[in-house]
């Protein structure tokens, strides 16, 4: 860079190398403004970073006390982001057919190092779906699903959706008998499902005379599962769904939740 | 300050961000907005243009019918409501903006029936829905399970069925009426034990009479081939509660 600054001969190497090292094109690049020791500088730390926008600016002190959010919100993101990471290693083991899914389960626990890895995502989900729910138990308690949070509320209404559809999804996967009945169990209900389920209500409206349009080959619990029963189609679907889709879709959904509570002033406080 | 909206704030920080602004227009001596030229009033609102044909329902029957309507009807109108630097051949450039959006809208909409569709594969590879069982003097009396485990049937040869009041063949599906799980033939007890649930259903008959299922196993239609093979198909159901086990189809009388 053209204008350096006078080095002082008396300072130390360190300081000196500091102060080079803080100049150079590279730092500056990254580091867009001076030091979060004033107002103006934290303002422009939270702005000119896209992690660090979603959050306010400043929150009330309220927003930070445990026995007001109960932290729920923060860990359920934070088991998000164990599910994700433990779920992305366990995916180098794990082969979604029915030749392999249950023995690669099975041997992972003693074939891998720390094997434990999918305890941890078993156990994470568990606890993922039992903070999500008390998640949205504090933010009913403190009223703020109320104006103007009532969009963000409905956002989390999505999100909790999409975590049960996770961790339903996730069930199936080690391809034991109480996988696979749960899924036989609960995919069923999909027939009921109005106009779509070939057993719902509306559906049999749905014919071309004697022809029905919605049956058991073309209804919303096929397209779920790939096939007429669980089998190797659900497996597949399950995985790609549990592994990418829904992930993806949660994921977005959490940016525009964390960014909503931004844009209507922050974490609620006590009314 | 960014163009943070802090309604919970304190009021004084963010306040006068509107303020100022209305402040500006009363007071042009502020010392902050003096830079900023105040804008120039605004002209007086022009009468709304006709919008007809004009809008992205150009791409729709109606509205190409309006469209067709108007350069016949009123061409001077037409070319009056053109932008000044508006030189787009043909059609208004609001008119080829509304034909673009509907191009858009409708690949967008072909794109998404097409992934829709894309979830129902045309070949499935699940056990046909209609097989061949073999010949009737291949069983014998009972609840017979070769076919369990590949095609979902269990075969039941019975001296005195409970609707027909025969000799002969039912084939039951193994999915059980609660939930859809497969029940385990226990033949010491006589009966099928869904293990998901507990519900019992007896193996002469098929009919429930232990824990949650609502109603008695399904028959599949059996019918003897030309061949006199038993032929299973699946695809044609009997429900006791609906009287359709009294159907011929329903039970091989031998």
């Amino acid at each position: 860079m053209a204008e350096t600054k006078t080095i002082d001969p008396q300072e130390s190497a360190p300081v000196r190398f500091w102060n080079w090292l803080t100049e150079t094109q590279i730092w500056t690049s990254v580091f867009r403004h001076g030091r979060p020791n004033s107002d103006r500088n934290r303002v422009l730390v939270m702005l000119s970073n896209v992690f660090l926008h979603l959050h306010p600016v400043r929150i009330r002190k309220s927003g930070v006390k445990l026995r007001y959010t109960w932290c729920m919100g923060g860990l359920s993101f934070f088991l998000f982001l164990v599910l994700t990471f433990t779920g992305l290693l366990l995916m180098f083991y794990y082969r979604p057919t029915l030749e392999y899914a249950y023995t690669d389960i099975v041997a992972l626990r003693e074939h891998v190092p720390l094997g434990i890895m999918r305890e941890m995502h078993r156990w994470g989900a568990h606890a993922m779906v039992i903070t999500v729910w008390l998640h949205m138990f504090r933010v009913f308690m403190t009223g703020s699903y109320k104006p103007p949070r009532e969009f963000n509320w409905s956002v989390g209404v999505i999100m909790l959706v999409l975590t049960l559809l996770l961790s339903f999804t996730g069930y199936l996967l080690p391809w034991d008998q109480l996988a696979i009945w749960a899924i036989t169990v609960g995919s069923n209900m999909a027939r009921a499902t109005p106009f779509l389920g070939h057993e719902g209500p509306g559906a049999a409206l749905l014919r071309l005379g004697d022809v029905p349009l919605i049956h058991a080959y073309d209804d919303a619990r096929f397209a779920l599962l790939g096939g007429s029963f669980v089998g190797e189609g659900a497996l597949l679907r399950f995985y790609v769904l549990h592994c990418v889709g829904l992930p993806l879709g949660i994921a977005v959904l959490m940016a525009v939740h964390f960014w909503r509570v931004r844009k209507d002033g922050g974490i609620s406080g006590p009314l | 300050m960014a163009d943070e909206k802090t309604p919970d704030a304190p009021a004084p920080k963010t306040a006068p961000q509107t303020g100022e602004a209305t402040k500006a227009v009363a007071q042009p001596a502020a010392a902050a907005h003096a830079a900023r030229p105040a804008p120039a009033p605004r002209p007086p609102a022009a009468p709304l243009p006709d919008l007809a044909g004009k809008t992205t329902s150009a791409a729709s029957a109606g509205g190409a019918a309006a469209k067709a309507a108007t350069p016949a009807a009123k061409p001077a109108a037409a070319a009056a409501t053109r932008d000044p630097d508006d030189t787009s051949p043909l059609l208004t450039r609001r008119a080829w903006m509304g034909v673009a959006w509907g191009a858009f809208s409708a690949a967008s909409a072909a794109a998404l029936a097409a992934t829709g569709r894309f979830m129902f594969p045309n070949v499935l590879n699940e056990p046909p829905q209609q097989f061949k069982a073999g010949f009737p003097t291949e069983y014998g009396m009972g609840v017979d399970e070769r076919w369990k485990e590949k095609f979902g049937v269990w075969i039941v040869r019975t001296p005195n069925d409970l609707v027909q009041r025969s000799n002969g063949f039912f084939a039951l599906l193994v999915t059980c009426t609660h939930l859809g799980c497969t029940p385990n033939y226990l033949s010491a007890e006589g009966k099928f034990k869904c293990p998901c649930h507990g519900s019992g259903f007896r193996a002469e008959s098929g009919i429930n009479f232990e824990g949650p299922a609502p109603r008695p196993l399904e028959r599949a239609r059996i019918v003897l081939a030309d061949d006199g093979q038993l032929l299973i198909d699946k695809a044609r159901k009997f429900q006791y509660e609906l009287g359709q086990w009294t159907d011929p189809e329903a039970f091989l009388k031998i």
